[in-house]
C-alpha cells in the first residue's frame, strides 16, 4: 500500500497538458489530492471492520474575462482515462464561463511559487499493528480506529506555481472501557510507528483506567473548579475556530469572535493563539494556491491575524495570507504556561479533573458561550486526589470566561494533537496546546 | 442512465476469487453547488466522482477495499487486496460471518421526477439573484445568501449472490440565510439549508418556499435583533417541524442506531441509553408517540428500494404508542443481536462502508390542528429552525437552540423572543409529549450532514414530522 514516487510525476503530466489545452487569455489553477489508506476498526479488542481506500481527486478552476468556475473529478489512476476526464472538464467549464458575471472577488495569486516537501518514513505493516494491538489490549475492552497510508496534496497554476506535498503518517485513536461504562480516551499518532513507543501510550491509558473502577460519583449542577487537559481545551478551541477567526465571519458578523475582534471582549493576557503553518503537518500552501503564512491569531488575549483567503482579501481590502477555502486554522499552536503537569491536581485541590469533552455548540454564538458534554475520564477531585469518576455533565458557559476572567493557569507542557478525522479524505490537522486550569466552570444538567 | 452498467457487469463477472461471497458497489456521483451572496453571484462548484468498492466474505471475515481504478485490472487488484485483508485479520475478527444471510434481489429505484430537465444553470442564477435582490435595503442587514444545491447519484449493487441493483437519485438543496447586526448583537434568519432537502426537480424549491421568502426571512432577522432574549424557566414548548426533525434525529434516531448499542461506535460517535434488551418493553414516550422508518415517501431524502447491503426496505414502526419495537439496524447488526430491524446499512459513497445509519425517520401526525396546539398551551413558547445542537455520547442529555421563538400565553401567540434554547434527557422527554399535530403541520424535512463512523462519514437521512407540543420544558435565552 503506496502512493508511488511516480504520483508526483503523474499529477506533472496532469499539469503540462493543461498548460498546452489553455487558451489565451485563459488561466487555470489545479489543486490534487490523493491518498491510499488502511482502514482498521476495533470493538471488544478485536477486528470489527476492515479496509483499504484508494482514492484521488483535482480540483480545477478556469478563468477568462474574470469568470471563473471549479470543478472537481475524481481520477482514475490511469493516464489516458484521466487526461480524457480533464479534457472533459475543461470543456464543462468552457461551456459554463459564458454563462456567469463577471466575479468582482475574483483575486488571482499570479506569483510562480514553488514549494515542495515530501517525507517518506516506512509505514508499518498492518498486520504487525493489529497484532501489537490486539496483544496489548488483551483482557481488556478496547475500542478504535487505525487508520495509516501515504497523503499527497499538489497545487499548480497557469502562472508557474507548483507545490507538492507528500507524506505518511498514521493514527490509531482509542478507548478503553471498563465494565461500568466508563471509559479512557487516548491516541497514537504519527509517522514512525514504535512498539515501545505504543507500548507506553497504552500503559499510560492503562493506569488511567483504573481510576474509574471507583464508584462514579454523580455532581448537581453548579459551578466548579476545573482543569481542562488539552485534549478537552482542543473541543473548545475547535469551537471557536468555526468562523472565529475567518475574515468573512468576522466581516459579515458570523464569527463567534466578533466581540473580541471589535474590542468589546477579550481572553486572559495568558492566551497566546498562532496558527503555525511552518514544521506543521499541513501543506504549505492553500488549494486556491497562496503559500500559507504562521499567524498571530489572539495575543496575550487580544485579537491579531485574521485567515484571509482571496475572496475576503478582494471583498474586505484584506491581504490573503493563505487561508483555505473556510478560513479555519489547521496547524493551532497556543502558548505555554508555567503550571507544570506534577502540579496540577495539587494546584485545581478541589474540583473536576476533565479529560475530554464532547459535541459541543453554541448557547449564544455572538457571545461566543458554549455549551457541551463531558466524555471520557473525568474526575471528581478532592485536596489535590482523584477521589471518582463523575457521570457524564453538561456544561454552559462563555469562551471569554473560561479563556478570560475565570482563567488561573496555562500548563507548561503542552500536547501535539492530531487530527483523527477522515470525512471524505484523513485530515492533516493538529493542535499542540496546553491544559487549562479555571476559577469556574458552569454546568447545567 | 446507468450507462456504465453492461461494462460493470462484463468486469464484475470476469472477477477471480477464493472468496465465498464478493460484491461490488459502484457510485457515481456529479454535482453542482450555486450561491448569490449580496447581490453576487460566487464562483459555482461543480463536481464530478465516480469509483467502486469491493467486499469479500472469507472464511467468514469480511472486508473491503474501494478504488477509483474502474478497470478490469483495477477491479481485480482492490477485491484482491480486500480478500488479502480478510485473511490477514481472521485471527483477531470479531465476527464470524459465515451464516449471515446475503442478498439476491434485483431491482431499480428512480428519484420522483427524474426524468424532468431541472433548470439550466442560467435560470438557477437568475432565481438566486432575484432572491437575493429581494432582500430589502437596510445598513442592519450586513449579510445574506441564496444558496442550490443539486446531487445526482447512480448506484449500481452487484454480488456473487445475483444480487443486481440500480438507483437513480436527484437530490435537491434550496437555503436562503439573512444576518442582522445593530453593533452588539447579530441574529441569522434562515430557509432551508441544513434543515431542508428532498428528491425531486424543481418542485423541490417550490416546496422549500424559498421563491418570495427574501423579504420575510429579513424581515424576521430584524425582528430577532429588536426582540428580548428568551425568558428562563419551565414552560411548554411547541416545535415546529424545523427543530422537530432535529429532536428527533438526536435523541431517537442515533439511540435506536444498533451499531451503537452493540458498542461499534464507542469511540467516535457514541454509544446509547438504550439497551439491545429494551425492544419490546421500553416506554420511550408517552402514548402519542408513533415513530416509523419509512422509505416510502417519494421526495424525502433517504427514500429507496435497497440498502447499500442490498436489503430491500419498507415502511417499520420503531415506536407505536409509545413503545420501543424496533431498533434501527442492518442485515449484518440483526444478524449479530437476532432482533428484528430495518434496511439502514448505507454508505456517504464508494469510498466508505455501509454502516448502520437513520434513513428516513419520521413521526406519525396526531389529530391536532396548529391553532389546536397553540390553543391547549396556557404557558409556553413556540421554537422553530435549528441552529444549535448538543448531546451526549449516550444521547440522553441534551440541550438544542432555535432561531425563532414566540412566547404563548393563555392559547396565545404573543411577542417574538431571540436565542432561544431549551434542554432535557431523552429518556425522559418523549413521555412529556402530550400533544402532535395533523398532517396539516407536518413537512417532508431531512438534511444532507449527518456525521458518524470510523472512517468517518456524512449522509443525508429525511426526518417528516408534524408540530409537536411537550409539557415543562426547561427554556432559557443567551447572554446579548
Amino acid at each position: 500500500m503506496s502512493i508511488s514516487k511516480s504520483q508526483v510525476e503523474t499529477f506533472k503530466v496532469l499539469v503540462n497538458w493543461l498548460r498546452d489545452a489553455v487558451r489565451e487569455p485563459e488561466q487555470f489553477t489545479l489543486s490534487y489530492d490523493a491518498e491510499s489508506s488502511a482502514f482498521v476498526r476495533f470493538n471488544h479488542a478485536k477486528v470489527r471492520q476492515a479496509g483499504q481506500v484508494q482514492q484521488a481527486t483535482i480540483g480545477l478552476k478556469l478563468i477568462d474575462d474574470g469568470r471563473h468556475a471549479d470543478l472537481h473529478i475524481t481520477l482514475s489512476g490511469e493516464q489516458s482515462t484521466d487526461l480524457q476526464r480533464l479534457a472533459e472538464g475543461l470543456q464543462q467549464l468552457r461551456e459554463t464561463l459564458p454563462l456567469l458575471p463577471q466575479d468582482p472577488y475574483l483575486l488571482l495569486n499570479h506569483d510562480d511559487w514553488q514549494s515542495q516537501n515530501v517525507q517518506e518514513y516506512p509505514l508499518p505493516d498492518t498486520e504487525q499493528v493489529v497484532a501489537e494491538i490486539a496483544q496489548a489490549a488483551e483482557g481488556l475492552d478496547l475500542v478504535g480506529f487505525y487508520a495509516a497510508g501515504p497523503i499527497s496534496r499538489g497545487f499548480a497554476s497557469s502562472s508557474g506555481a507548483f507545490g507538492w506535498h507528500q507524506a505518511n503518517s498514521f493514527n490509531f485513536d482509542f478507548s478503553l472501557f471498563h465494565e461500568n461504562g466508563e471509559a479512557v480516551k487516548a491516541s497514537y499518532a504519527g509517522h514512525a510507528w514504535s512498539s515501545e513507543g505504543f507500548a507506553a501510550r497504552f500503559r499510560q491509558a492503562r493506569e488511567q483506567l483504573e481510576f474509574l473502577a471507583r464508584p462514579l460519583r454523580t455532581l448537581p449542577p453548579g459551578q466548579y473548579r476545573a482543569y481542562l487537559a488539552p485534549a478537552a481545551l482542543e473541543e473548545i478551541m475547535g469551537m471557536l475556530c468555526w468562523g472565529g477567526f475567518s475574515a468573512q465571519s468576522i466581516a459579515s458578523k458570523s464569527s463567534p469572535l466578533q466581540k473580541l475582534y471589535a474590542g468589546d471582549q477579550a481572553f486572559s493576557p495568558l492566551v497566546t493563539l498562532d496558527e503555525k503553518v511552518s514544521g506543521s503537518l499541513s501543506p504549505a500552501f492553500s488549494g486556491e494556491g497562496y503559500p500559507r503564512s504562521d499567524l498571530r491569531l489572539i495575543i496575550e488575549g487580544k485579537a491579531g491575524d485574521q485567515l484571509v483567503g482571496s475572496r475576503s482579501a478582494a471583498e474586505y481590502g484584506l491581504t490573503a495570507n493563505g487561508a483555505s477555502g473556510g478560513e479555519s486554522p489547521s496547524a493551532l499552536n497556543m502558548g505555554a504556561g508555567d503550571l507544570p503537569q506534577a502540579e496540577i491536581l495539587k494546584q485545581l485541590g478541589t474540583g473536576l479533573y476533565i479529560s475530554n469533552l464532547w459535541y459541543l455548540n453554541f448557547s449564544d454564538q455572538p457571545a461566543a458561550r458554549l455549551t457541551g458534554m463531558t466524555r471520557f475520564a473525568t474526575f471528581w477531585v478532592e485536596n489535590g486526589e482523584i477521589q471518582a469518576p463523575v457521570s457524564t455533565m453538561r456544561f454552559d458557559d462563555s469562551a471569554y470566561s473560561l479563556l478570560g476572567s475565570q482563567l488561573e493557569a496555562l500548563t507548561a507542557e503542552r500536547e501535539l494533537l492530531l487530527s483523527p478525522s477522515t470525512y471524505s479524505q484523513r485530515n492533516t490537522s493538529s493542535a499542540l496546546l496546553p491544559g487549562a486550569l479555571v476559577s469556574r466552570l458552569t454546568l447545567t444538567l | 442512465m446507468f450507462d456504465f452498467h453492461p461494462r460493470l457487469k462484463q468486469r464484475f463477472a470476469a472477477l477471480r476469487t477464493g472468496a465465498e461471497f464478493f460484491s461490488l458497489r459502484y457510485v457515481r456521483e456529479s454535482g453542482q453547488y450555486l450561491s448569490v451572496r449580496k447581490n453576487v453571484a460566487e464562483p459555482p462548484s461543480l463536481s464530478r466522482d465516480e469509483g467502486a468498492m469491493l467486499t469479500v466474505r472469507v472464511n467468514g471475515v469480511e472486508a473491503y477495499a474501494a478504488t477509483n481504478d474502474l478497470s478490469q485490472q483495477g477491479l481485480q487488484a482492490a477485491l484482491e487486496r480486500a480478500e488479502q485483508q480478510a485473511r490477514r485479520i481472521k485471527p483477531h475478527a470479531l465476527l464470524d460471518l459465515s451464516h449471515q444471510p446475503v442478498s439476491g434481489d434485483r431491482a431499480d429505484y428512480f428519484s420522483p421526477n427524474l426524468q424532468q430537465p431541472f433548470a439550466s444553470l442560467s435560470e438557477c442564477f437568475e432565481l438566486l439573484g432575484a432572491e437575493s435582490a429581494s432582500v430589502p435595503k437596510d445598513e442592519r442587514l450586513v449579510n445574506w445568501e441564496v444558496s442550490l444545491g443539486i446531487t445526482h447519484v447512480e448506484q449500481i449493487y452487484l454480488s456473487s449472490a445475483g444480487a443486481e441493483l440500480r438507483q437513480a437519485q436527484r437530490f435537491v438543496y434550496p437555503g436562503l440565510d439573512v444576518t442582522a447586526y445593530d453593533g452588539s448583537d447579530s441574529q441569522t434568519r434562515s430557509l432551508g439549508r441544513e434543515n431542508f432537502g428532498q428528491q425531486g426537480g424543481a418542485d423541490v424549491i417550490s416546496r422549500c418556499g424559498l421563491i418570495g421568502a427574501g423579504p420575510q426571512v429579513a424581515d424576521q432577522a430584524l425582528q430577532l435583533l429588536l426582540a428580548p432574549n428568551t425568558p428562563q424557566g419551565p414552560r411548554d414548548l411547541l416545535l415546529m417541524p424545523d427543530q422537530m426533525m432535529l429532536q428527533i434525529h438526536e435523541s431517537i434516531g442515533h439511540p435506536l442506531e444498533l451499531d451503537r448499542i452493540l458498542g461499534d461506535e464507542r469511540n467516535y460517535a457514541g454509544t446509547s441509553f438504550v439497551k439491545a434488551s429494551d425492544f419490546g418493553s421500553l416506554q420511550y414516550g408517552s402514548k402519542l408517540l408513533n415513530v416509523t422508518f419509512d422509505p416510502d415517501i417519494p421526495e424525502e431524502l433517504a427514500s429507496y428500494g435497497h440498502d447499500d447491503d442490498g436489503s430491500k426496505a419498507s415502511k417499520q414502526f420503531l415506536i407505536r404508542e409509545g413503545l420501543l419495537v424496533r431498533p434501527l439496524g442492518g442485515a449484518l447488526s440483526q444478524f449479530r443481536t437476532g432482533l428484528d430491524g430495518v434496511a439502514n446499512s448505507r454508505a456517504c459513497g464508494w469510498n466508505r462502508p455501509p454502516i448502520d445509519r437513520m434513513a428516513n425517520l419520521n413521526i406519525e401526525p396526531g389529530d391536532q390542528s396548529l391553532e389546536q396546539l397553540i390553543g391547549g398551551i396556557e404557558h409556553g413558547i413556540l421554537m422553530s429552525t435549528n441552529r444549535s445542537w448538543s448531546i451526549d455520547d449516550a444521547r440522553n442529555k441534551f440541550q438544542f437552540g432555535c432561531e425563532w421563538g414566540q412566547l404563548i400565553e393563555n392559547g396565545e401567540l404573543k411577542g417574538v423572543v431571540k436565542n432561544p434554547n431549551y434542554r432535557g434527557i431523552s429518556a425522559h422527554f418523549w413521555k412529556s409529549l402530550r400533544a402532535v399535530g395533523n398532517a396539516g403541520t407536518t413537512r417532508v424535512l431531512g438534511t444532507p450532514n449527518c456525521g458518524k463512523g470510523e472512517p468517518n462519514q456524512v449522509i443525508r437521512v429525511g426526518h417528516a414530522s408534524p408540530a409537536c407540543v411537550f409539557s415543562n420544558v426547561d427554556v432559557f435565552g443567551g447572554d446579548a
